[in-house]
């Protein structure tokens, strides 16, 4: 039965080349957009090189703060003032690490200029995250203390700026004109994990931002928290809540302070959506089910139109199909299994195309270290995908199918 | 066989009620040939697609082999087609996608049989009609003839008791028409298969063992 299914399925898909071909095309092209973008959200949501110990950590990315007498608004990362002192005082944290945006600076290597993104952190920073080091060892509390000119590098910039030599520990690497001791090279990190990523580490008390007078709330960093277990999560948070509560507005255009120790996901959105207490998490998950749902109906919407007009071009074998004994349940099973084998086999090509824009997204290195595979999640879930594009786009048009009159059905020519 | 009673069949739309069949009453013996004729839109389509359970009489009964369909939901009319009737129709209704033995395999999907239960009867049946030698086929590289012996063959390869044809030989020369006509015959004669067959010539009616004339849904002779 199947296996006559398969025939008729393929015959029919090859006797129209062009419809098939739209609708081959439109459910391909849907999933590897999906795909790709299934595979880019996991690979920024769920990659934790370096931060290993992600569910056991809180990250206060942003703050904002709010006039709402004459409006004023303002939102951006801390000082590092704001964060020693206040998420600084965090009881029930075990470490913190503290760290800037990273800043850009250049340097000249063979009279050729190499931009080195600049990061600095605390001594905390290299516990708290679980870099690779390839070679040498993080900067020591001691060195930070004492605004050593020290420096870790990644692998990129140790390949850039000094060529392919086993070891650079000790030799300096020169930025902005001022030279830097390199104590360690670590694995890179892609720009998509945007909190950790740098091509050069350096202490914090090096900055140029004065982060000894800025006693101000804004500045240019953010936190890590980390807890001694993930039960301890709520605890810091509701702890780090009470501290901000109790922060004195000093500046008189504000009179409201929004900062959160937030889980990864939330803490992330929060930096781009966030309003007041209001994370927009909610808001990503709506806008992504509406685009995902939009995204999908449109080949399902194609390929029900196409199914549809095939109605009529397939009457005659509708009618005798149910004048020798098909009821109208078979051949809606018939027309679905047909949809489906239609479908998994735009799935199949979807994969194909995937993997080629993966590797050309990849290859092209438009952005840095970011390795895009495809893992099981996105293959399941994309299967799934082929299997609801399947019954979605084949249900309704098998029953019209299945509606038809014999009569009427085997009078259309 | 067959026992049609005050059947009749009204079509309306929204301003004219038009009365396709007005009280026919016809008995058909099992193993009898009997052959319809009348001029067109007298009713004989609708009276075999009726007698086929492709449509139902709007008033009256029918009942084929001593049981009354009228009750039977889509699932058991689809079931009771599949084992009692055979179809052969004018223009030949072939599946163009499949070749000649998956078309005649065809009413053996919808039963209880194993792949090669259906390719060993369907070989028989397209041995009676003589195409045994073009099972590979596709349709559309047959002649009407051929066409036609096809799906005598796709008819019968269920054993049905009974063969509804449509104007079998309406499209062929007549050559071809009496070759066709020959099978039908011949499976009348052999297998006992109760034959209804509407045509408009009377030369193939006068072969077969009773005639039935309908004239503007009424039954003449």
């Amino acid at each position: 039965m199947l296996k006559n299914y398969f025939k008729i399925a393929i015959a029919v898909l090859r006797r129209r080349k062009f419809f098939t071909f739209i609708s081959l095309f439109g459910i391909s092209f849907t999933l590897t957009v999906l795909m790709v973008l299934a595979a880019f959200i996991d690979r920024v949501g769920n990659s934790n090189y370096p931060d290993k110990k992600r569910d056991r950590s809180l990250y206060i990315l942003s703050m904002e703060m709010q006039g709402t007498k004459n409006g004023y608004y303002n939102r951006g990362p801390h000082s590092f003032y704001f964060l020693e002192h206040y998420a600084g005082s965090l009881k029930s944290a075990e470490k913190i690490a503290i760290s800037s945006m990273f800043d850009y600076s250049s340097t000249y290597v063979n009279n050729k200029k190499v931009a080195i993104n600049q990061k600095y952190t605390n001594a905390a920073y290299w516990q708290v995250l679980d870099y690779d080091f390839l070679e040498g060892k993080p900067f020591t509390p001691q060195q930070v203390a004492n605004a050593e000119r020290v420096a870790v590098i990644s692998e990129d910039t140790k390949t850039a700026y000094f060529g392919n030599i086993p070891s650079v520990v000790g030799k300096y690497i020169e930025a902005d004109d001022i030279k830097y001791r390199v104590t360690g090279v670590v694995k890179n990190v892609p720009i998509t994990q945007i909190m950790m990523y740098g091509d050069m580490y350096l202490p914090y008390t090096l900055s140029k931002g004065d982060y000894k007078t800025n006693k101000g709330f804004n500045g240019n960093f953010s936190a890590i928290v980390l807890a001694k277990s993930a039960a301890d999560l709520p605890k810091i948070k509701k702890e780090y809540a009470g501290i901000v509560a109790r922060i004195p507005i000093t500046d008189k255009d504000y009179d409201h302070i929004y900062s959160f120790a937030d889980t990864y996901f939330v803490g992330l959105v929060r930096t781009i959506l966030g309003n007041g207490n209001n994370s927009g998490v909610g808001k990503v998950i709506t806008g992504l089910g509406i685009f995902v749902f939009l995204f999908m109906l449109l080949p399902t919407i194609n390929l029900v139109n196409i199914n549809i007009t095939r109605i009529m071009e397939r009457s005659s074998e509708i009618g005798v199909r149910k004048a020798f004994g098909a009821s109208s349940r078979t051949l809606v099973y018939q027309f679905i299994v047909e949809n489906i084998i239609l479908t998994l086999l735009g799935g199949l090509i979807g994969i194909v195309l995937t993997l080629v824009v993966m590797s050309l997204i990849n290859n092209a290195g438009l952005i840095a270290n970011l390795n895009l595979t495809i893992n099981y999640t996105v293959l399941a879930c994309s299967l799934l995908a082929c299997l609801v594009f399947g019954l979605l786009s084949g249900v309704y048009p098998a029953w019209r199918m299945s509606r038809l009159n014999v009569v009427n059905a085997l009078k259309a020519k | 066989m067959i026992r049609l009673q005050n059947i009749e069949k009204v079509y309306r739309t929204d301003t004219i009620q038009t009365l396709a069949l007005n009280s026919i009453n016809l008995d058909i013996e099992k193993g009898e040939f009997l052959s319809i004729m009348g001029p067109s839109g007298c009713g004989k389509s609708t009276l075999l697609n009726i007698m086929g359970l492709l449509d139902a009489p709007s008033k009256g009964s029918i009942t084929i082999d001593s049981q009354d369909t009228a009750s039977y939901s889509d699932k058991q009319l689809a079931r009771f087609r599949n084992k009692k009737l055979g179809f052969i129709f004018q223009s030949y209704h072939l599946i163009n996608d499949l070749q000649v033995l998956d078309n005649v395999e065809l009413p053996l999907l919808y039963r209880d049989t194993t792949a090669k239960e259906r390719r060993a009867l369907a070989t028989e049946a397209l041995e009676k009609v003589g195409l045994s030698n073009r099972i590979k086929h596709f349709p559309t590289q047959l002649s009407g003839g051929q066409r036609q012996r096809v799906a005598i063959a796709r008819a019968i390869v269920g054993k049905p008791e009974i063969i509804l044809a449509d104007e079998p030989t309406g499209n062929l020369d007549s050559a071809m028409g009496n070759e066709i006509m020959d099978i039908l015959l011949q499976l009348n004669r052999t297998d006992g298969t109760t034959i209804v067959m509407v045509t408009h010539d009377q030369y193939m009616a006068q072969k077969t063992h009773r005639l039935v004339r309908l004239f503007d849904g009424s039954q003449v002779q």
